[in-house]
């Protein structure tokens, strides 16, 4: 083995320093191991940071009736019940305790009248529920943990005379492969960013906690570290992941300037009166309500601008449909030469209402905008387009102990799948990982505590031949700028496997990145090892492609709309789908090849928390047999379900348009219950009275981390139909690949 | 609206280094820091420079621009005219580990020395109760996101090396104010302000707060009402005790 590596022996090494990372890291140290924690930038800067909606948590500080039960519910709808039904408990039942342990670290949520950690409305959550701090929890959140990680340190500080005794961060490092002894993790392998020095960690343990994979994308809301290192890395060591052709694409980024695309603008700015115009100045969405949703929206402007102050006797604008609505109608106005100068459409505010308005109730979007594009928008409207922004897929892991099928190991947060199914409920993120960030620390702690003195050794052959890996792109000398590789990249994602796939454009899509796959093997980084972005890039690009053929792959298998994942061709919920994990491994050539397994059925007393009439949206016949409640089902729905299509049993309207190969929004119906909404219309009301001053403010501001649309305090989005993502396709002729940003 | 502006960055690393000259593109509506990435892309693909977010809101990109501290994602290039010549070099203050990347380790090491959040022992997860009209003190400091603009700024590490032994640098002084003003925090922090973390080098010249990037009044809401406490001017030792007594309940 080559002599320049420097090598640490730890328990438990954890990559990724966001949320879930750290809060494994301060598990795993709790239960007496010794950690290093791995982040790729400087300590505390991880993306979690951008998170500003808060933390889903169903306290019941706000409203009293809400419990996990409902919580479960909720995330379970919006996940189209793909989830893993266990991690949706797990996450319901436990995310309380994980936000009031904050407190006990330190952390300051905005507060209600009682003194309690207040809870806002959010898109999909049936009652107030997400612990927040103005529109900054995210990172309050990472505050807090590093904070957290910093009082261990003190400790052992006070104990051994040395901070980092027991827990290390090693900032700017990046690991680039997993070392495995037999089926066993051995450790991980890396270099020091600041000066290309490789590093050997030697542990028994490994948690994943890298998020996301938004930078195979060309407009996305993600930074650069999301390079999909945790999926790639898992992938490598011969673990599997799910369902990763389910990618979150949220209608409203900023698509200018260059520097911001992809930058999320908020949905309470359409709730809030904001409404789209093309470039000839045309409220277009109302050319876009599908059938099934014409009850419920407006077809006049007239109509459409008397809701917003009178809800219950006019109809909700078009602009508040289901965002996979509003982004493909984004798509379909560009595509059409009706897009602003920048590829995007108007947003306007400015026009509709006075600038001191607009000010009070959006001052972080009116800052957004004002700093980063130059934009007033109490005076010009702003120009937005969809953009990438989650992916629900992730590594498969076991929900009680987070571990996934390669021994030692684990996996949380964004990298690991099934918490979410096909769709993420806002504020379900912050709360996912610290929920399974603890898990997958615990469950690490259990494994090296199961191990005993039979440690698993690292084989010097795989050190040496991850050195000589992660050297190529700087000992090739002429190679392709990986830069240009990377772009390409991005703009193929973007342009084949956005947010509608068509079979032909996906298929070409994975060709292509045939071809990246070896243009990637002859790159060269031009430079040394101290500090080099392109080396580092360079590095970054083998996960991408990798992880960028499993989403390519899995969103050619899968023949159905749910969630993050619309097929032109599939355009509706299947419920033999339903029952499907698309797994994802590599074969011998190291390309991803694809497995159906199937999705871990729901206990029944989980069941039992939904009516019958709502699983036959989602449910075969079958899978419903012997719960109670359930009666033969009618002759409409039997003939829908042959058809393999979802059925709306609640809405009459939908079952006449049944026939019509049409859009069958499941959410339909809720949208259309009046009482729930006057309820959740009071909540709202409830909630912001609750909100001291300055944080009403702010509970209006964008949320970087909320797909979902917020629910703003005069204009209130029914929960349900928001906290639908992309379902099925309506009208799907005029759409078309360029996903509306260029 | 594009045009060719004329860049000098500082190139080098912690050995030697010097400004180096770029002709590049600059596009309406963008930043230093895409001017940065541009370059890097096109001309010096090994060009150091710490970003994350592009939005202002990780304090990774921080250099100085034409000789000001700033966050390199949130200055526009419209600020500057076609003409002029951009300089762009790392923060001061910092060792340079190569280019613009600095090494920061400075603040990490002090951030630890500050001691941590102490709840009332007695107190139960789910059970802390606080007033908004409290919790917004600490929360107005919490704001910070740790672009280090300040630490750099701040003219006695700036200019005095040697003080950094002693001296946390504001944002770690605004990290103490931060957890004696927390409604729940039982330490005594004054002294520990005064004689642990230096805030006897500050002068209160208010150049930290004008840096912030997020307007935290650092100078006016952290560090002079602590330097009057610690001074027991405008302290009232009655209301002091009261408080204290009060939140160890
Ligand atoms: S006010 Fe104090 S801490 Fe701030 S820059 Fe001046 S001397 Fe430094
Ligand atoms: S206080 Fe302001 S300037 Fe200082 S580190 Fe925090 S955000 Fe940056
Ligand atoms: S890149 Fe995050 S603050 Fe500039």
């Amino acid at each position: 083995m080559s002599t320049d590596t420097l090598t640490y022996e730890y328990d438990v090494v954890v990559i990724g320093a966001g949320g879930a990372g750290l809060r494994a890291a301060i598990e795993a140290r709790a239960q007496g191991r010794s950690v290093a924690i791995i982040c790729k930038s400087l300590f505390g800067k991880a993306h979690t940071v951008m998170a500003e909606g808060g933390a889903a948590a169903a306290m019941g500080n706000v409203n009293a009736n809400d419990n996990w039960q409902v919580h479960f519910r909720d995330t379970m709808r919006g996940g189209k019940f793909l989830n893993n039904p266990r991690m949706a408990e797990l996450h319901a039942k436990e995310a309380p305790d994980r936000v009031w342990e904050l407190e006990e670290w330190g952390a300051l949520f905005d507060r209600t009248k009682d003194g309690k950690i207040s809870q806002r409305n959010f898109g999909g959550h049936e009652y107030p529920r997400l612990a927040h701090v103005g529109d900054r929890t995210g990172l309050e959140l990472i505050r807090t943990l590093q904070q957290a990680v910093v009082s261990f340190q003190q400790k052992d500080f006070r104990e051994h005379g040395d901070y980092e005794a027991r827990i290390k961060v090693f900032a700017e490092h990046t690991i680039t492969r997993l070392l495995l002894d037999g089926d066993r993790i051995a450790g991980a392998f890396g270099y020091r960013r600041e000066d290309g020095q490789f590093v050997l960690f030697k542990a028994p343990a490994v948690v994943l906690a890298t998020g996301g994979i938004g930078k195979s994308y060309k407009v996305t809301s993600n930074s650069w570290e999301y390079t999909g290192d945790g999926h790639a890395l898992a992938l490598l060591a011969g673990a599997t992941l799910i369902n990763m052709e389910c990618i979150q694409f949220h209608p409203t980024g900023m698509v200018w300037p260059p520097s911001v695309k992809g930058i999320l603008v908020t949905e309470s700015v359409r709730g809030d009166g904001g409404v789209l115009r093309n470039s000839e100045g045309k409220r277009f969405m109302f050319g876009y309500v599908p059938d099934v949703f014409r009850k419920q929206y407006a077809e006049t402007e007239e109509e459409a601008d008397r809701w917003y102050t009178d809800p219950d006797h006019n109809r909700r604008p078009p602009e508040l449909l289901p965002r996979d609505e509003v982004a493909r109608s984004i798509n379909s106005e560009v595509k059409a030469g009706r897009g602003t100068p920048h590829g995007g459409v108007f947003l306007d505010i400015a026009s509709r209402l006075p600038a001191e308005e607009v000010r009070r109730r959006l001052p972080s979007m009116y800052h957004q905008f004002k700093e980063l594009a130059d934009v007033d928008i109490t005076a010009e409207p702003m120009e937005v387009g969809p953009t990438c922004h989650y992916v629900m897929g992730g590594v498969e892991v076991d929900p009680d102990t987070a571990a996934s099928s390669v021994l030692g190991l684990f996996a949380a947060g964004e990298v690991a799948g099934g918490m979410h199914g096909s769709n993420r409920l806002g504020g379900n993120s912050l709360s996912d990982l610290l929920v399974f960030g603890r898990r997958a620390g615990l469950g690490a702690a259990d494994y090296i505590a199961r191990l005993e003195q039979d440690r698993p050794e690292v084989q010097d052959a795989d050190v040496d031949a991850a050195r000589t890996e992660a050297l190529a792109p700087l000992e090739f000398e002429a190679g392709e700028n990986p830069y240009t590789v990377h772009s390409e990249l991005q703009q193929t994602m973007n342009d084949l496997v956005g947010i509608i796939r068509r079979e032909h454009e996906v298929a070409a899509a994975i060709e292509k990145l045939g071809e990246f796959r070896e243009r990637r093997e002859k790159l060269s980084a031009p430079g040394s090892r101290t500090f080099n972005p392109g080396w580092h890039l360079a590095l970054d690009l083998r996960n991408m492609l990798l992880v960028s053929d499993c989403v390519a792959k899995a969103a050619l298998e899968r023949q159905e709309s749910r969630g993050g994942h619309t097929r032109e061709d599939y355009p509706v919920m299947s419920a033999t789908w339903r029952k499907v994990n698309l797994v994802c491994s590599l074969d011998e050539q190291g390309r991803a090849k694809l497995e159906h397994k199937p999705v871990p059925t729901i206990r029944h007393d989980l069941l039992e928390l939904f009516e019958v009439s709502e699983l036959r949206k989602y449910m075969t016949e079958e899978e419903l047999a012997g719960l109670p409640g359930m009666e033969p089902a009618d002759e409409a729905v039997e003939v829908a379900a042959v058809e393999d299509e979802v059925v709306e049993a609640e809405a009459e309207a939908v079952e006449a348009e049944a026939a019509e190969v049409e859009t069958v929004e499941a959410e339909a119906a809720e949208a259309e219950e009046p009482e729930a909404e006057a309820v959740e219309a009071e909540e709202a009301a409830e909630a912001e009275a609750e909100e001291p001053e300055e944080s009403e403010a702010q509970s209006e501001a964008e949320s970087e981390d909320a797909p979902e649309a917020e629910v703003s305090e005069t204009a209130e989005i029914p929960a349900q139909a928001e906290a639908d993502a992309t379902e099925s396709v309506a009208d799907v002729s005029a759409a078309d690949g360029e996903e509306g940003a260029k | 609206m594009s045009y060719k502006a004329k860049f000098k960055v500082w190139r080098g690393d912690a050995g030697e280094g010097s400004l180096e000259d770029y002709g590049v593109e600059v596009n309406e509506g963008e930043v230093v820091l895409d001017i940065i990435h541009r370059l890097q892309a096109t001309q010096a693909p090994d060009m150091a420079v710490r970003w994350n977010c592009k939005a202002g809101k990780c304090g990774s990109c921080s250099a100085e621009v034409n000789g000001v501290p700033r966050l390199m994602c949130m200055t526009r290039m419209s600020t500057f005219t076609e003409d002029e010549t951009i300089t762009v070099t790392p923060l001061r203050t910092f060792p340079v580990i190569r280019d613009l990347v600095t090494d920061v380790s400075f603040n990490y090491t002090k951030a630890r020395e500050v001691a941590s959040f102490e709840p009332p022992a007695e107190l139960k997860p789910g059970d802390y109760r606080m007033a908004q009209v409290d919790v917004e003190r600490s929360q107005e400091f919490r704001k910070c996101i740790e672009c280090f603009l300040c630490q750099n700024t701040c003219h006695a590490v700036r200019d005095h090396e040697d003080n950094k032994d002693h001296f946390a640098g504001p944002r770690f002084l605004m990290r103490v104010a931060e957890l004696d003003m927390h409604p729940l925090d039982t330490r005594e922090r004054r002294n520990e302000a005064q004689e642990d973390h230096g805030l006897g080098f500050c002068n209160i010249t208010k150049c930290c707060t004008e840096v912030c990037p997020e307007h935290i009044k650092i100078t006016d809401n952290a560090l002079i009402p602590m330097k009057e406490r610690v001074a027991d001017r405008k302290y009232d030792p009655l209301v002091w005790l009261g408080n204290k007594i009060a939140r160890r309940k």
